[in-house]
């Protein structure tokens, strides 16, 4: 792999991350040495501080752990209301994500599903499952 | 030498920038006001620092205010950004600094034009590619209220905490400022008027975030010796600590639990006192569930009690807990980082000369820091005897 390759979404630690993204496969880190996995990636285990880490793929069920519905315009990009929430995947480690559909609530179970960009790799979101 | 009880560290001088809507001053020269008049209550001159501590001053911020305030002889400095827990961690670093011998006057300033300016924006906060522009810009959480909202919703879920409770927290910082002639918004406010305020991030309303103002100050921190010289009373700094937490909302470990249960911890452990002890206290109310878990984590009351804690008028004039005396960042200013000016209202409030608002036998007080997205926080418990 080029160096370059890496670097085209300009986080070399995520690269394996958007790659995986692009065939709608969910990939987080997980430890060889005490088993947790976590997101973000990063080159070395946060819970045992240890371990090596290494890709493995989720089916990325979780549940919502907070949720809030945003009601203000930020940008052309968004159209309120819309619901950002902390989705807490079975595996652990908890991802900032839109919840699609507007009637949703902590505790909800969700399932992953992707967004697609014009101007980027899919977009991880989740629905209620 | 080490041990602030054989060292004791005062704050001798403190002061607020021009406040509210500024046009005429730029943040240097804010802070230059600010800190000639701190100096001044010090009984001191620019002259006389040789520590020198800011945060959000641009680039190297301790070597911009040092060279426009003229100070060249620095032997203490320090820019550390803790977002708006930055200066009571500041006043933790001066006064080990002070206790070491390391410096003897220790300036601590802070100016913003934010709302002159215009300069918040709730669009994320990323620029380059970070994990945040990754991972958190594309879901357009608005920044910083929707993180906090993420934080109250989990408070509510856990604890059953209401936007009642939430609530009573706006209102008793409006019922302070009322009593404060600088503060912003001083017309009633009811629990009603929070709860139809706008709904801007589930359950933030528009009433229980803080102001967008233009402020800042300074303050001085000294030695005894120096102290003498100080024309009003000078007030001892009896414990002071800090924390951080994460930068990103997905890494905090805990949404109820925040930096300020170890900085809390840390500071009452070195003042050798307990929350039961404080007769007032002024802790960062960027929103009404910013005061509520700090709070909780400061020990006031049991954690996922707060709400209870906070209702009937228990923060407000006449409540067993006077917090956010001057009417806080809910009402009296909020200049994009508050923690200054907390330790302004708490010194006087325990020199005695907070007027109509004063705390009657006001001995121990706490100002409590917060900054980011409740990432970090910092407490100082100080004392008038």
């Amino acid at each position: 792999m080029t160096e370059e390759k890496k670097t085209q979404y300009g986080d070399p630690m995520t690269y394996p991350f958007w790659e995986a993204a692009a065939q709608h496969r969910l990939i987080i880190q997980h430890c060889k040495r005490c088993g947790s996995h976590q997101f973000y990636p990063r080159p070395f285990c946060v819970k045992c501080a240890t371990g090596e880490v290494e890709w493995v793929e989720t089916k990325g069920d979780g549940t919502i752990y907070s949720l809030t519905t945003v009601r203000v315009q930020i940008s052309p990009a968004f159209n309120p209301p819309y619901n950002v929430a902390l989705v807490q995947l079975d595996e652990g480690p908890r991802m900032l994500t839109d919840i699609e559909g507007i009637n949703a609530k902590i505790g909800d179970r969700v399932k992953l599903t992707w967004r697609e960009r014009t101007d980027a790799p899919p977009l991880p979101v989740w629905i209620p499952a | 030498m080490n041990n602030p009880e054989k060292n004791p560290v005062y704050i001798a001088g403190v002061a607020e920038t021009p406040l509210g809507e500024v046009y005429d001053h730029t943040e240097l020269s804010m802070v230059a006001v600010a800190a000639k008049e701190a100096l001044a209550e010090a009984g001191l001159t620019m002259k006389d620092v040789d520590g020198i501590l800011v945060n959000y001053m641009g680039e190297e911020g301790s070597v911009q205010v040092g060279e426009y305030l003229g100070i060249f002889n620095a032997r203490w400095t320090d820019s550390t950004d803790l977002g708006g827990a930055a200066f009571e961690a500041h006043v933790h670093h001066a006064m080990m600094a002070i206790a070491q011998e390391r410096c003897e006057v220790a300036l601590i300033a802070y100016a913003s034009r934010q709302r002159s300016l215009r300069g918040r924006t709730m669009a994320s906060r990323e620029q380059r590619v970070t994990i945040g522009s990754q991972f958190e810009a594309p879901y357009g959480l608005p920044f910083p209220i929707g993180y906090y909202a993420l934080i109250a919703a989990r408070h509510m879920h856990q604890y059953g905490t209401t936007s009642e409770q939430l609530a009573e927290i706006a209102v008793a910082a409006r019922r302070w400022a009322q009593m404060n002639p600088k503060a912003w918004r001083r017309e009633p406010l009811t629990v009603k008027d929070v709860l139809a305020s706008r709904m801007v991030c589930d359950p933030l309303h528009t009433l229980d975030c803080c102001l967008v103002t233009d402020g800042g100050g300074a303050l001085i921190l000294t030695d005894k010796e120096h102290a003498r010289n100080a024309v009003k009373k000078p007030i001892r700094v009896i414990g002071a600590g800090e924390s951080q937490t994460h930068w990103h909302i997905s890494q905090m470990p805990d949404l109820t639990v925040s930096a300020g249960a170890v900085s809390g911890r840390e500071a009452f452990g070195m003042a050798g006192v307990t929350p039961k002890d404080v007769d007032f206290v002024e802790p960062y109310d960027s929103f009404t569930i910013t005061v509520l878990q700090t709070l909780e984590d400061l020990g006031f009351c049991k954690k996922g009690e707060g709400g209870a804690f906070v209702s009937n008028g228990r923060l407000a004039p006449g409540g067993t807990l006077p917090a956010m005396t001057m009417g806080g960042g809910l009402s009296y200013n909020h200049p994009g980082a508050l923690g200054l000016l907390l330790m302004v209202e708490a010194v006087r409030q325990l020199r005695g000369e907070a007027g109509e608002r004063q705390v009657k036998n006001a001995k121990i007080g706490v100002a409590h820091g917060v900054g980011g997205v409740f990432s970090t926080a910092a407490t100082v418990v100080m004392t008038n005897d």
